[in-house]
């Protein structure tokens, strides 16, 4: 969650000295729930996500210095250049991608959750119980690409798991302006999947969580939604003004910082101390 | 997902009315300067008032005041029954709004970027272009899909493809460029008035562009033919066609061109559908020979039907091959020097256009 947060400090900076171009968006404020979801996985698990990717990628394995070439246009980023930040593969990793129009990811992850029943039924390959990611947020759930995608993966049981990362607010579109149910994990069980809410701010909650729904994806018994509470600290991307948001809001969810409370809870419960996780900054 | 932030301050908007249309331009002596992205407002904006069944509808064109601040103001002033904030929803909304306009009303759709209207694109050819056909005249699609076309500065392959070639093949549609401030405030003044279907395409790098207008433009009345070119410069050597950010540079290559005494003459399309054969053509029949000019993919292009028509109607005209210069055949790559020679640049067009008269390209380096 620190390399997390401290790349995408970096990213700012780089895009306000204007070493970086075109849209950037960060993750600052939803580490918990990429940390708490991606680092259960196995390398043979797949993600996918849409362009606020940075972080999945970091968390998932790929190196932080190709995630950065990448969005300086180096050749030595991971996709030498040519994909950008809202576009970062990578085949080693299993990140299938980041796709820049919300929706668009949740077909592509339900078709590798289809890949991986196929392989273990149709192609009897063993050891394929590999499980597929979907993170999106609380704009896409209004499109139709995330319902056709809920009743198909619920009708062929398919391995994925359905990740709302809801931080309130589609660019400067409220979440309660564009929704007539607001509570996402609602839509979960009208397609015959569990629908799970959780506290997206606390890393513990969110593992718990991601534990379920991972392990039940992988004995097959099929998918779920999972609505992460979330906010993001920064504006929608880095050029945005950021106007519409109450600063009320962000106090409130600054004050739920992810970082801050595992720090908290680490230390109360002596399973580290500050030494210990000032190392970990360092690094 | 915002442009990079060009944060010009919008001016006041356009409420003049002068008196009658005045048919003859006035050359008043201070020509007065307005960016596209106020040209496109205060169209918006007058047509708004002139027409209650004029609405908009899209994503954050509302409280954001515009995704590029294209609408600013609008929702203020018209309040939310006009001004719609959608959901992220194209399909859907992009449907609604064909409702809607089939049945009276006359929406004003915007897509954040026309990559976003490969989402909706069914409601637009078979539910908004081919009903007029199918229904045989009894419905007819007063509605406008506007937004941001091609290529931006760094958006990657999927935020960056010009899409005039395949809107423009569609019976049943009407596409527009606007390239200055001009074109914007009488193209859109012009397709929301007309009863059809029209996909209308800007530029976002052109939002913040300043160019001069008349008082005439500036009329609430204002509006310009659709299916009319305009030639920006005239020239007896070589006919270059352009549309939308094109037409600036083809507009610096002939500047470039008169150096070297070639004289080109350049032709700003402003209608893709329908194609102005006819100026187009007189063009060539005077020069002889052609280049087309797109920011698009290659294969199937703009320039390809230009060409072929010119082939197919002038064909003895023709003094030297037609050429046309594209955008590379690849999806738009994100580095800064990758994303420069994929698409034209103005060395490009001045290259083709000495080829073109058969004089040596190092000419004049």
């Amino acid at each position: 969650m620190v390399l997390g947060r401290a790349f995408e400090d970096k990213c700012a900076k780089m895009y306000y000295d204007r070493k970086m171009l075109g849209f950037v968006h960060l993750y600052n404020g939803q580490e918990a729930v990429s940390t708490g979801f991606i680092r259960l996985l196995k390398q043979q698990d797949s993600i996918v996500c849409t362009y606020r990717d940075h972080v999945q990628a970091l968390s998932k394995g790929v190196s932080a210095r190709a995630v950065m070439s990448e969005l300086l246009g180096k050749a030595t980023g991971c996709s030498r250049g040519q994909g950008g930040s809202m576009h970062i593969f990578s085949r080693k990793h299993n990140m299938l991608g980041r796709f820049a129009f919300i929706g668009e990811g949740i077909p592509i992850a339900t078709g590798a959750a289809f890949t991986s029943k196929y392989k273990r039924e149709v192609l009897k390959e063993a050891d394929c119980g590999h499980v597929s990611l979907a993170f999106f947020g609380d704009g896409t759930c209004n499109n139709g690409q995330f319902y056709e995608c809920l009743n198909m993966a619920a009708l062929w049981k398919l391995p994925i798991v359905f990740v709302v990362e809801n931080n309130l607010w589609a660019i400067g579109m409220s979440h309660l302006r564009a929704t007539s149910v607001p509570q996402i994990y609602k839509k979960g069980p009208a397609f015959g999947m569990p629908g799970v809410h959780v506290d997206g701010m606390d890393v513990l909650k969110v593992r718990e969580v991601a534990k379920e729904a991972i392990g039940r994806a992988r004995r097959g018994e099929g998918p779920t939604l999972v609505e992460c509470e979330t906010y993001r600290f920064r504006g929608h991307s880095l050029a945005d003004p950021d106007k519409l948001r109450d600063p009320a809001e962000k106090a409130h969810y600054a004050a739920r910082d992810p970082i801050t409370a595992l720090k908290k809870y680490l230390i109360e419960n002596s399973l580290a101390n500050e030494a210990d996780l000032k190392a970990i900054d360092k690094r | 997902m915002l442009a990079i932030a060009r944060q010009r301050m919008l001016g006041q908007s356009f409420k003049k009315i002068l008196p009658a249309v005045s048919v003859l331009r006035s050359y008043s002596s201070a020509a007065k300067q307005i960016t596209v992205r106020e040209a496109l407002n205060s169209a918006l904006d007058e047509e708004m008032s002139a027409d209650p069944k004029v609405f908009l509808m899209g994503e954050e064109v509302g409280e954001y005041q515009g995704a590029y601040k294209i609408t600013k103001g609008l929702l203020e002033k018209y309040g939310p029954e006009r001004v719609l904030d959608t959901p992220i929803t194209e399909a859907g909304f992009t449907g609604i709004g064909v409702g809607a306009a089939y049945y009276g009303l006359k929406p004003v759709v915007e897509f954040m970027t026309f990559n976003f209207s490969m989402q909706a694109i069914d409601h637009i050819i078979n539910s908004a272009a081919k009903s007029n056909y199918m229904s045989a005249g009894q419905i007819s699609v007063p509605i406008v899909f506007r937004g941001p076309n091609g290529a931006a500065a760094g958006v990657g392959a999927q935020h960056s493809q010009c899409y005039a070639a395949w809107y423009a093949s569609c019976p049943g549609l009407k596409v527009l460029s606007p390239y200055n401030s001009e074109d914007a405030r009488g193209l859109l003044k012009a397709a929301i008035r007309d009863p059809d279907p029209v996909v209308f395409l800007e530029n976002e790098l052109l939002y913040g562009e300043s160019f001069p207008v008349s008082d005439e433009v500036l009329d609430s009345s204002f509006c310009l033919p659709i299916g009319k070119a305009k030639i920006e410069r005239e020239g007896k050597d070589v006919t270059i066609t352009a549309f939308s950010k094109m037409v600036g540079y083809a507009l610096k290559a002939a500047e470039m061109l008169e150096k070297d005494g070639i004289y080109a003459e350049v032709i700003n399309l402003r209608s893709i559908r329908p194609l102005d054969r006819s100026t187009i053509n007189t063009s060539v029949r005077k020069t002889n020979r052609l280049i087309t000019v797109e920011e698009g993919f290659p294969q199937h292009g703009v320039g390809a039907e230009i060409c072929a028509s010119v082939v197919e109607e002038s064909f003895s005209y023709l003094d030297a091959p037609v050429e046309r210069i594209a955008g590379a055949d690849v999806p738009m790559p994100y580095a800064a020097n990758l994303e420069r020679m994929a698409v034209p640049q103005v060395e490009d067009i001045v290259r083709a256009a000495k080829r073109a008269c058969y004089r040596s390209e190092l000419e004049g380096y």
